[in-house]
């Protein structure tokens, strides 16, 4: 009994750090904006370090929705359709869960691994001694950078996936539906909000893996275990939460 | 017959010429016991050793001092400021008059040397770019370190990364340089560089200086005072001829490298025969 009480203890106790952490991370975000070239770095390590992974992934998902979509759509001869179900799974669900998977995964973990070092070897501390807050200079700068790209990231996998080479690709020019089939159910089926609903999950999800990454490494034990433990737990975690928060807005959005 | 009280050691620094006082310092890691009631005063000018044995708390004592950490009781005053009491805007102005220098550098990986010395002139000031490139050039010709400008930290030796933080630690001109056992795992030449840096940026630039270290010979040579710190206390403290005729025995053990004393040379354990025997018998 007693050690159900302390682990539930420290459970709120961590998750109480979060939030008050969550809430100086917040405070600090306009100072990041006052220095664009950290945040320009740091959109580039964590947005654009991270377009070939989204790429590729966004096309073979794609190119897998189609092949089979086509062969169940077949079979009541609504192959025609093809279109509009891919579009459809990828911009609801696919394009911003797989991405934020995805993310998390490269980007994530490299923050979490990145802050945790600075951590190990002193230069977080080394930062207050020269007067300079690290959430400001550190902390801030890659939060925002993971909430800036995610959204950009989940509309290039949605692109990927629907077109070019993912869906397209593969139900027109391999499996023969019609281009102009294939592109007028996406246009007449997919609404503005469904795009909109897509880039709001996507935001959140970029808020939630920004905010466990770098509490992650902020708060990892100072040692090579330490921080491999944040990159594990970075990972965990927000594949957990990408995943719940997923349900808890699909059933928000498309009530 | 009264008795008079000996007159003070001229060295001794007090609580009027100290540039750093600390009075009645208790701190605590979690259930260890650190510090239990230490004084020390770190006088203007001079510069002041903290040695002792490892795990005694001297970094602590560093970060006690710069306010990034906070101690259970007691004070730690800056030129006559409190340093904890103080919130954090006016402690980040209290730290530009403070320099450290940390035992591994803890230069900024994402940046080059010239950046690096750099950097608080960036954070702190508004100067034209020229000024920033002559200042840190300057430093950097300080610690004999100005054509490795472009290099990166990660291609640095580690002697050569302490003397880039230490041109670091010093670009703002602070009254205060704290370094943290700056002679760990240097080769004999590192050793004396940064000791004749240590010695040399106190003087020319009217530098207070910390050095804490348990590299005995070395911090003594240059050291003005020095404190011994072993078991939460301050055990023994005075000039480096002072203490070289203390009669502290952890203080002489620790002072000499002795492998027995108060500091015993065996992990507590039962009686040798008693445990051979055991082994015999299982």
């Amino acid at each position: 009994m007693n050690t159900l009480l302390t682990t539930l203890t420290a459970v709120f106790a961590g998750i109480g750090r979060a939030q008050f952490f969550l809430i100086n991370v917040l405070a600090a975000l306009p100072a990041a904006l006052t220095r664009p070239r950290i945040l320009a770095q740091q959109v580039h390590s964590v947005g654009v370090m991270s377009l070939i992974i989204v790429v590729l992934s966004g096309s073979f998902v794609g190119m897998v929705l189609a092949l089979q979509g086509f062969r169940t759509l077949v079979r009541f001869g609504a192959e025609e359709s093809l279109g509009v179900f891919v579009a459809l799974v990828i911009v609801r669900e696919l394009g911003p869960v797989v991405t934020a998977l995805l993310v998390a995964g490269r980007a994530g973990s490299a923050l979490a691994a990145e802050i945790g070092l600075m951590k190990a070897t002193d230069q977080l501390s080394a930062m207050e001694m020269m007067a300079t807050d690290p959430l400001k200079r550190v902390i801030a700068p890659r939060f925002l950078a993971m909430l800036i790209s995610m959204p950009l990231l989940s509309a290039i996998f949605s692109v990927m996936a629907i077109g070019i080479a993912g869906g397209h690709a593969v139900g027109v020019s391999l499996l023969g539906v019609d281009d102009g089939s294939y592109w007028g159910q996406i246009r007449a089926s997919v609404e503005v909000q469904d795009i909109v609903d897509s880039l709001i999950k996507s935001t959140l999800f970029g808020f939630a893996v920004a905010w466990i990454a770098v509490y992650q490494g902020y708060h990892a034990a100072p040692t090579s275990e330490g921080v491999s433990r944040a990159t594990t737990s970075t990972v965990v975690l927000s594949s957990l939460a990408i995943l719940a928060l997923d349900f808890v807005l699909t059933a928000f959005m498309f009530r | 017959m009264s008795t008079q009280p000996p007159p003070p050691d001229p060295a001794t620094p007090t609580a009027d010429t100290s540039l750093v006082s600390v009075r009645g310092l208790h701190f605590s890691h979690g259930q260890r016991v650190i510090y239990d009631g230490v004084d020390i005063d770190i006088a203007r000018g001079k510069v002041t050793a903290i040695m002792g044995p490892s795990g005694t708390g001297k970094t602590t004592l560093l970060r006690l001092i710069g306010g990034q950490w906070r101690p259970g009781r007691g004070t730690v005053a800056f030129d006559g400021v409190n340093v904890h009491a103080l919130r954090r805007k006016p402690l980040y102005a209290l730290r530009r008059r403070m320099g450290m220098l940390f035992q591994h550098g803890a230069l900024l990986t994402d940046l080059n040397v010239f950046e690096n010395v750099a950097f608080p002139l960036r954070e702190h000031s508004d100067l034209p770019e020229a000024l920033i490139r002559d200042l840190v050039l300057l430093k950097l010709d300080a610690v004999g370190l100005r054509g490795a400008a472009d290099l990166m930290p990660e291609s640095l030796s580690g002697g050569m990364a302490r003397r880039v933080a230490l041109a670091r630690a010093v670009v703002f001109d602070p009254d205060l340089v704290m370094y943290d056992e700056p002679f760990t795992g240097q080769d004999p030449i590192s050793m004396g560089v940064l000791m004749r840096l240590i010695r040399d940026l106190n003087n020319a630039l009217g530098l207070t200086s910390i050095v804490v270290s348990h590299d005995v010979d070395e911090v003594l040579s240059i050291a003005d005072y020095a404190y011994i710190v072993a078991g939460g206390k301050v055990i023994a403290a005075g000039t480096p001829d002072a203490l070289a005729h203390t009669e502290d025995p952890l203080a002489r053990q620790f002072l000499r490298g002795e492998a027995d004393g108060p500091v015993r040379f065996h992990y507590p354990a039962p009686a040798l025969a008693e445990s051979l025997g055991g082994l015999r018998t299982s």
